[in-house]
């Protein structure tokens, strides 16, 4: 089991260098840094100045690590656009983005994991087929279809939530925060749910057919058969058993609610991180994007590993399984 | 065993084609058959855009910036003109924009798919057939990609293309950006299916014959690899092009797509976005239904062709 981890770790590091190889040829190749930072009026010195002082005039080896080392520190280097360090920015952002992305999880893995059960165990109810089409339509609709509906919706013609930004905010030791205030947790309601809904139904369908799977078993007719409980054998016996491919899939969609933020904030303009890549992007600023990079990187892998890692000790099928090779 | 062939009447290669299986559990699902003439009505409009839409959104003598504003089926207040489903904030034909823009977004889409098609199958087979360092970089590659979201990774293809192109074209290129970019984005389940397939036919007897009669590697995987691995990848295609077509409205809808200057469905819906406040709904709800009607029916259509051509992968 450990050199399982260990060389997963391994993949993982792995992974990164290679992101770090692609994040640094873009700030290194895509357009020319010395062009970025002078503007036109400018001398041979000042280039060759410039350059010695970036180290643009050392092997690319060096420079890689350099870049590396920076990164790690959390030094992303300057915006083009906005012309402040990288970094400051995308922590100033990084609260609006993460408190969506949080409300957006919890609101889909609770939503998915009730109805999911509520469908498996009411499987032929009219109320759990409704349900069933319905998801059907929520899985098909694109993510910015889905929040022009909210907001037409619930700001257009009921005129009952905000359709852009974030509300007031509090400011926590430079954490804003948008839970204090009304306005922040109205402004919170429409994007969550444009941003939660798909990961919702993904959860929703996988935990109806895990249950109906389990439901199925003859463990569960037994506890029956004991006379326990509907309650009792629905979720102690029988949600407890499908948990484990659910966690696997919460883990990895946690990493895609952080990049379809992306969308979702440039719907409802939300002054996120996504919003900020999305800039980035339209206007070429390649540090932001190449920061942008690195860090979800390293969420994806990272989360990779943990559900992997995790995989062992909640399974412990899988730990006599794997022991012996792979 | 007779040396006289029984006389049989050839069968017309339409005869074929009907009496296929294929064709009947076609037959047998009106899903589909309402799926494939929707995509049929849609793509046909598309491609005959020039003759069938009123106007031509992109020819400026065409517009009267008189009409702007006009909500569907109701002659305008200063002109007395009337459009089928309204105008935009300058005039512009909304039912001629929806089908130039289906042309583009249909355009991009198919090509996308079918360049991740050619990249996909070419590494699948290469990996397949080859083995050894080639697959183990190739498939690797395909698994680091495949942790991240594909259309996270088509916009960061997407704003590295721009960053490279200079300014100066790169509203012309936009288009072609796209297509490298969703496509990129899309080669690796081409691949591992191909990959996956190349592993089981490469060790069938066929395969050992044509290597005992001298074909050469490259000729193998073409001729007599590659036919037999195709049914899948036509499935695979088919579900590409609904996401392609989504992931393109997506990436022109946030900006970064196709330009104004050359609208596909998803830059229509980020225009008509502009004008929900202010009540101008038709210039939004037309592109966004045409939207939802072309994925959803390529969607249900590759649905249907999965379940046909192989219940197994279901």
């Amino acid at each position: 089991m450990l050199a399982y981890i260990i060389r997963r770790v391994g993949q993982s590091a792995l992974v990164l260098l290679i992101v770090g190889l692609v994040a640094f040829s873009m700030f290194r190749f895509v357009g020319d840094p010395i062009d970025n930072m002078l503007g036109q009026e400018r001398t041979v010195e000042d280039i060759e100045r410039l350059r010695a002082q970036l180290g643009l005039d050392q092997p690319f080896v060096v420079q890689y690590y350099k870049f590396l080392e920076g990164a790690v520190q959390g030094n992303f280097g300057v915006s083009y656009r906005q012309g402040r360090p990288v970094a400051e920015i995308l922590l100033e952002r990084a609260p609006a983005t993460l408190e969506l992305a949080m409300v957006s999880g919890v609101l889909a893995i609770l939503f998915g994991i009730a109805l999911g059960v509520f469908t498996a165990i009411r499987r032929d109810g009219v109320f759990a087929n409704v349900i069933m089409s319905a998801s059907l339509i929520g899985v098909s609709l694109p993510t910015f279809l889905i929040g022009i509906l909210l907001i037409y919706l619930f700001s257009v013609e009921l005129g009952w939530l905000p359709s852009f930004g974030r509300g007031e905010t509090v400011d926590l030791g430079g954490w804003s925060t948008g839970f204090l205030t009304e306005s922040g947790l109205k402004a919170l309601i429409l994007p969550s749910i444009t941003l939660g809904l798909y990961q919702m139904t993904l959860i929703m369908r996988l935990v109806r057919s895990e249950m109906l799977e389990v439901l199925r078993q003859d463990y569960i007719r037994f506890a029956r058969a004991r006379g326990l409980r509907d309650r009792a054998v629905n979720f102690r016996h029988a949600l407890k058993n499908t948990m484990v491919p659910v966690i696997t899939v919460i883990g990895l969609q946690l990493g895609a609610i952080i990049a379809f933020a992306i969308i979702t904030e440039t719907v409802f303009q939300w002054p996120g991180v996504g919003l900020l890549f999305i800039n980035a992007i339209q206007f070429v600023d390649i540090p932001v994007m190449a920061a942008y990079l690195m860090l979800i990187s390293v969420m994806f892998v990272g989360i990779n590993l943990l559900v992997d890692i995790l995989y062992f000790f909640i399974d412990p099928r899988l730990r006599a399984d794997r022991s012996g090779g792979h | 065993m007779s040396d006289f062939p029984i006389p049989v009447k050839p069968k017309s290669r339409l005869r074929i084609a009907l009496d296929s299986d294929l064709f009947y559990t076609f037959r047998r699902s009106p899903v589909a058959m309402v799926s494939a003439v929707v995509v049929l009505v849609l793509v046909l409009s598309a491609v005959l855009a020039p003759l069938i839409a009123p106007t031509n959104p992109f020819n400026p003598a065409s517009l009267n910036l008189m009409n702007g504003f006009t909500p569907p089926m109701t002659p305008n207040a200063f002109t007395g003109e009337s459009f089928f489903m309204g105008t935009d904030d300058q005039g512009r034909d909304v039912f001629s924009t929806i089908l130039y823009g289906m042309r583009i977004s249909l355009f991009v889409g198919v090509a996308a798919v079918f360049f991740a098609m050619v990249l996909g199958i070419t590494l699948g087979l290469i990996s397949g057939y080859v083995g050894g360092w080639t697959e183990t970089i190739i498939m690797r590659t395909a698994d680091v990609q495949l942790t991240f979201p594909s259309i996270l990774v088509a916009m960061l293809i997407f704003g590295i293309a721009k960053g490279v192109t200079p300014v100066e074209y790169r509203d012309q290129m936009a288009i072609w950006v796209l297509i490298l970019a969703i496509g990129l984005s899309d080669w690796v389940q081409f691949a591992r299916v191909v990959r996956g397939a190349t592993l089981v036919e490469k060790n069938k007897e066929y395969v050992q014959a044509a290597r005992l009669i001298g074909r050469t590697p490259g000729a193998i995987m073409l001729r007599h690899i590659l036919p037999n691995v195709l049914s899948p990848v036509l499935v695979i295609a088919t579900i590409s092009l609904a996401l392609a077509i989504i992931a393109e409205a997506t990436l022109s809808f946030l900006g970064v797509g196709a330009p104004p200057t050359q609208p596909s469905l998803g830059t229509l819906i980020r225009i008509g976005q502009g004008f929900l406040f202010s009540g101008e709904w038709w210039i939004l709800l037309f592109p966004a239904v045409t939207l939802l009607a072309l994925a959803l029916s390529v969607n249900l259509l590759g649905d249907w062709l999965r379940d046909a051509l192989n219940p197994r992968l279901r």
